[in-house]
């Protein structure tokens, strides 16, 4: 035997097996990646804060007993009918098409119960989440898919989407096995072709003409209803100042690792900055423009706990939007349904390929038997549950700054782990008064 | 006849009164004065009324019409009759952008041209014009039907869909998996009613037919230079 000793045979970092296995699959099918979720990379998040808590020259709330508020109203600008929330936390548009109806209706009932609104989506409003869901805010979407005036009437809200923090610049996907004759009946579209939609809205462009868009929508309403403005986190600053010239009651931020439906894993991964980098130059901007508290800001793009609720709002937010936790909340990626993860060649936790409509958790998928799989009711009680859950924390950790309501929770409350979260969020490394970029260390 | 100054009216009163009249409302014909170009004109009807703007006017004018009928004797500017479920859109002179954009319904006709992007993703509304219509026109349009007079531009349905697309002149260039198609009878049939109705003096005959190669409705690597 050869005693020569050898070393141990070493993988790449630049072509990790992951890397090497999407080279092939390129190979083979000539096609990019396509995938549901959010950017799967690390990047500075929430997890890089920490609150400070209360000191000597801060005092506490008494947990449970001093009243801590979560009330938020949205669209106090214009509206004639602002959107009174009970708690800060909003579930996020995903359109019928992508999520089952049974799904929908979960959402509707899920926030309503914890007294929040829900959003429709890229496929118009249907009667499941219309009717389960005390407040509804109806996108406004380049596709346009199911667009009418009715169903913007009886919206409580109308977002007008120019990007998804998971694609800023992207248009929407949907894949020919989710094209079923209802969902093709709602977009005026043949049954099972792949749906590419449109990345820019048909008949405007440009902040000016948003403004006038924005007028004719308000005319179709009656200036009842809160107009939103949905941003992809590219250009946070500059967007959120266009969007409130552009007439926003609400403008609403996503970052990238903002969830999608599906889009190309390339896009996903590639474009838009991290959620925790866009917060504080869209509230700079809205100070600039004496806006902030009178536009509000909804900020969405990995939200999972209560501290990441805590933590945006910290920043200058006045409401979050969940999207991926709401499904997870509801059944999706259950480890439950490991067995039949595998068969799809993945495993819980990573299954995304939601476009291919074969969710075992019947969440991501048209097809009538995987549907059946979520009971609405019981899905509906889960995420209120968890609804619940962020906002105690939320709480917990507003009272243990001496907050009183959790918009009184401000950048001053924290510090941060690393320089980039502390450059990124405006806040000074933990141990030190530096925040890069403005003070010296 | 009701006559509405919008010298003197603010835009929100004329679209409030408009809007409050209902199907069976005995006040039917209004008449707009001094539009000057104004945004968002006659926006959100949906009673079955006859609503004649003097002059010209701005964005999104009869925006999401329902059963009402439109008339603007001068120009319109951007999205007019966007996003119609129904009734009828008359353009005594040209339109600009976007014309008919998303519409699901009724009729929208344009006695002089069309600029560019005429019924962009529309979803079901016909559209006449007169005169010619510019580049990118029918540009991933749903369904409904397209008839030009004049000439079409650049990259005519580029995109398509669904919509059928009839053009008696020229076509500059035909977008991406936008073919013409053979003129069937029944092709013939749409085309004389849509023309009758929108006063339109020609013969269907005269006309060519566009429509999908449908060679982008999924994905096929051969074809990805195309998307
Ligand atoms: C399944 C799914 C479908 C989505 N559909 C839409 C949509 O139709 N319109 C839209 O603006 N955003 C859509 N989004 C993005 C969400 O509105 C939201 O921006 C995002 O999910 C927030 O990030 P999070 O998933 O990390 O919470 C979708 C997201 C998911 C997960």
């Amino acid at each position: 035997m050869d005693a020569t000793p050898h070393t141990t045979p070493r993988q790449s970092w630049t072509f990790s097996n992951e890397t090497n296995s999407e080279i092939r699959r390129a190979a083979v099918t000539g096609i990019y990646d396509i995938r549901g979720g959010g950017a799967k990379r690390r990047v500075p998040h929430f997890d890089d804060l920490l609150f400070l808590g209360a000191s000597i020259s801060r005092y506490p709330l008494e947990g449970y007993r001093e009243k801590c508020d979560t009330a938020v109203t949205l669209g106090t600008r214009f509206a004639k009918k602002p959107i009174e929330l009970k708690i800060p936390v909003t579930i996020a548009g995903m359109s019928f098409g992508s999520l089952s109806g049974p799904a929908k209706e979960a959402l509707g009932r899920g926030a309503t119960l914890a007294g929040t609104s829900t959003t429709t989506g890229d496929g118009g409003m249907t009667e499941e989440e219309r009717g389960h869901s005390e407040k509804l805010v109806y996108q406004y979407l380049p596709s346009r898919y199911g667009m009418n005036p009715d169903d913007l009437r009886r919206a409580d809200a109308i977002e007008v989407v120019v990007g998804q923090g998971a694609k800023p610049g992207g248009g929407g996907m949907l894949l020919g096995q989710k094209i079923t004759e209802r969902v093709a009946g709602m977009r005026d579209l043949p049954v099972g072709i792949d749906q590419r939609s449109a990345c820019r809205h048909p008949d405007w462009t440009g902040p000016d003409d948003l403004e006038i868009k924005i007028l004719e929508l308000r005319e179709i309403t009656g200036w009842e209803k809160p107009i939103y403005i949905k941003i992809g986190g590219a250009r946070p600053y500059y967007d959120t100042a266009l969007a409130v010239k552009a007439g926003a009651d609400v403008v609403v931020l996503d970052g990238m690792q903002g969830g999608t439906a599906a889009t190309q894993d390339v896009f996903i991964e590639h474009v838009g900055q991290p959620t925790l980098a866009c917060i504080r130059p869209a509230v700079q901007a809205l100070q600039d423009l004496g806006m902030h508290r009178e536009v509000q800001l909804v900020v969405s793009g990995g939200i999972r706990t209560g501290a990441d609720v805590a933590k945006a709002l910290a920043l200058g937010a006045d409401a979050v939007s969940i999207g991926t936790a709401a499904l997870v909340a509801l059944g999706d990626n259950d480890p439950k349904w490991e067995a039949e993860y595998q068969k799809l060649g993945t495993t819980a936790g990573a299954y995304d390929d939601w476009q291919e409509g074969r969710d075992p958790a019947g969440i991501t998928t048209q097809d009538p038997e995987l549907m059946a799989r979520l009971d609405p009711v019981e899905a509906g009680r889960r995420l209120r549950n968890y609804l619940n859950v962020l906002t105690l924390e939320c709480q917990t950790l507003a009272r243990a700054c001496g907050k009183s309501h959790v918009h009184n929770l401000e950048p001053e409350d924290l510090c941060a782990l690393t320089i980039e979260a502390a450059a990124m969020a405006g806040v000074p490394l933990a141990g030190t008064g530096w925040i890069p970029g403005k003070t010296g260390f | 006849m009701q006559t509405i100054d919008l010298a003197t009216t603010p835009l929100r009163d004329l679209n409030a009164m408009l809007q409050a009249q209902t199907d069976n409302t005995n006040q039917t014909s209004w008449e707009i004065v001094n539009p000057k170009g104004a945004h968002a004109l006659a926006v959100g009807l949906d009673a079955p009324i006859e609503v004649t703007v003097k002059g010209s006017t701005g964005y999104y004018c009869a925006g999401m019409n329902k059963q009402a009928t439109v008339r603007v004797t001068g120009s319109a500017g951007p999205g007019v009759a966007e996003n119609m479920m129904s009734g009828t859109v008359i353009v005594e002179g040209d339109a600009s952008q976007y014309a008919g954009a998303t519409g699901r319904g009724g009729l929208l006709v344009v006695k002089g041209n069309a600029s560019s992007r005429c019924g962009i993703s529309m979803k079901g509304i016909d559209i006449v014009v007169h005169g010619s219509i510019g580049h990118m026109s029918g540009f991933m349009a749903q369904r409904g039907n397209i008839v030009v007079l004049g000439d079409a531009g650049d990259a005519l349905g580029d995109s398509l869909y669904e919509t059928r697309i009839f053009v008696r002149g020229t076509v500059k260039s035909l977008g991406a998996d936008c073919v013409e198609k053979e003129m069937r009878p029944e092709h013939i049939e749409i085309l004389r009613d849509l023309l009758e109705r929108a006063g339109a003096d020609a013969s269907p005959e005269e006309f060519r037919r566009y429509g999908s190669a449908r060679k982008l409705y999924n994905f096929n690597i051969d074809h990805a230079g195309e998307y």
